[in-house]
């Protein structure tokens, strides 16, 4: 089975109904994707298909067949999403993070706080509140518009 | 690696006939967006192990309009309604209820058909499909049959469908009169509800429910009151007698129908 991994071809060899968050952290051995809760509710597993974010942790591999999958180990070490949850302190034990990185990805152009609410919604964070990840959200897409 | 989905056969349709053939000639639940089923396998409280992915069925995710028919594809994801003019013109409640659908990334996934074909009697996009008198459109090789929101479901996760038949879409006939749309739970983003509703004030006011009873529910005897002139008092108190709410994990059934006769009362006036 084949797919874009951020931006490389990946061929793995996962039965069809993995779970695409399995094939990333176990075949392909990226394990930027945390699993939390295994049920769409913390989204500590999203990542990109085709730039739209899913919960990995629901997603069966077969439907990913020729699909471009964005991890969090796509952006680098150096996107300013990333430099912007150190500048605000938007991470404390980082399981979240990737996840909320990914799916803040999504957003569009000049956001309200609510919009940036709504698209982190599906994104729980339990140790720094959610304050310093609107605000690096926010900054990042105020310097980026 | 042994994980939950090991032994899951998963068999994929590239076309709707091909997917007819495969239910024709074998048992496979289909699957979608996944949002439900593999919750059901990562939990393992599903004891299916035999699956068809009907995913890739394009031909099954449009929003159209067959002359003042809205046809809802049973792939339309709730992104899609939130998004469809259509909807918003003529559907507003589900373009609400869609909108409250888990996070971005459930509504990214979770379809229409897998609501309705999951047959939670909380799913939120039940009572306005109850509400809106919609029409769900089964196929099978035998051809295409088409079953009343309201006569689908037969029982707690129980419906009418057929191992043959897959659900292909929803219709929705004309709404007139204000849309409206309530969801009750612990916060706005994915917390399955305490209480959700739609209801439609109109020339035909309608009133339908979800969590309060093993199915989605049409309040018909408060909509009778509510339709003969009796005052929002009278008809909660109605309402109150003819739903049976359950206490479980989420809520009590003192506090389910308390909040019901209330979101009664809001419809009312906000719909004045």
């Amino acid at each position: 089975m084949r797919f874009t991994l951020n931006g490389a071809a990946a061929d793995v060899t996962s039965p069809p109904a993995a779970r695409l968050l399995d094939v990333l952290r176990e075949e392909c051995g990226l394990t930027g994707t945390k699993e939390g809760c295994g049920e769409g509710e913390c989204g500590a597993c999203t990542v990109l298909v085709d730039g739209v974010g899913v919960c990995s942790c629901l997603v069966p591999l077969a439907q990913v067949e020729g699909a471009a999958v964005t991890t969090i180990e796509g952006l680098g070490d150096d996107h300013p999403l990333q430099q912007l949850f150190m500048n605000e302190v938007g991470a404390q034990c980082g399981i979240c993070t990737p996840g909320m990185i990914l799916a803040a990805l999504a957003l569009g152009d000049r956001p309200s706080l609510d919009d940036v609410k709504t698209a982190l919604a599906g994104n729980l964070c339990r140790c720094t509140g959610y304050g310093a990840i609107y605000r690096a959200v926010l900054k990042w897409k105020e310097a980026s518009a | 690696m042994r994980t939950a989905t090991s032994e899951i056969d998963l068999r994929r349709a590239t076309s709707v006939d091909e997917a007819l053939a495969i239910l024709g000639e074998e048992r496979r639940t289909p699957v979608a967006g996944a949002t439900d089923v593999y919750v059901a396998l990562n939990f393992g409280t599903t004891p299916e192990r035999r699956f068809l992915d009907i995913w890739a069925l394009d031909e099954l995710r449009g929003i159209t309009m067959r002359g003042d028919i809205l046809v809802l594809g049973a792939l339309a994801t709730y992104t899609a309604c939130l998004r469809s003019p259509l909807v918003r013109e003529r559907l507003p409640m589900l373009a609400e209820a869609s909108a409250l659908v888990g996070g971005v990334q459930i509504q990214n996934r979770g379809t229409l058909g897998g609501n309705v074909a999951n047959a939670s009697p909380a799913g939120d996009s039940l009572p306005v499909l109850a509400a809106a008198d919609a029409i769900v459109v089964l196929r099978s090789l035998a051809g295409e049959r088409r079953v009343p929101l309201a006569e689908f479901f037969t029982g707690y996760r129980a419906t009418v469908l057929r191992p043959d038949e897959l659900i292909v879409a929803v219709e929705v006939p004309p709404v007139a009169g204000k849309q409206w749309f309530r969801k009750v739970g612990t916060r706005a983003a994915q917390a399955i509800s305490k209480v959700v509703v739609a209801g439609v004030r109109g020339p035909a006011t309608r009133f339908a429910l979800g969590s309060v009873a093993p199915v989605v529910v049409r309040a018909r005897e408060t909509e009778r009151a509510l339709a003969s002139g009796a005052s929002i008092d009278e008809a909660m108190e109605v309402l109150g007698r003819e739903i049976a709410p359950i206490d479980d994990v989420r809520s009590t059934g003192d506090y389910r129908r308390t909040v019901a006769r209330n979101l009664l009362r809001r419809f009312w006036s906000d719909t004045a």
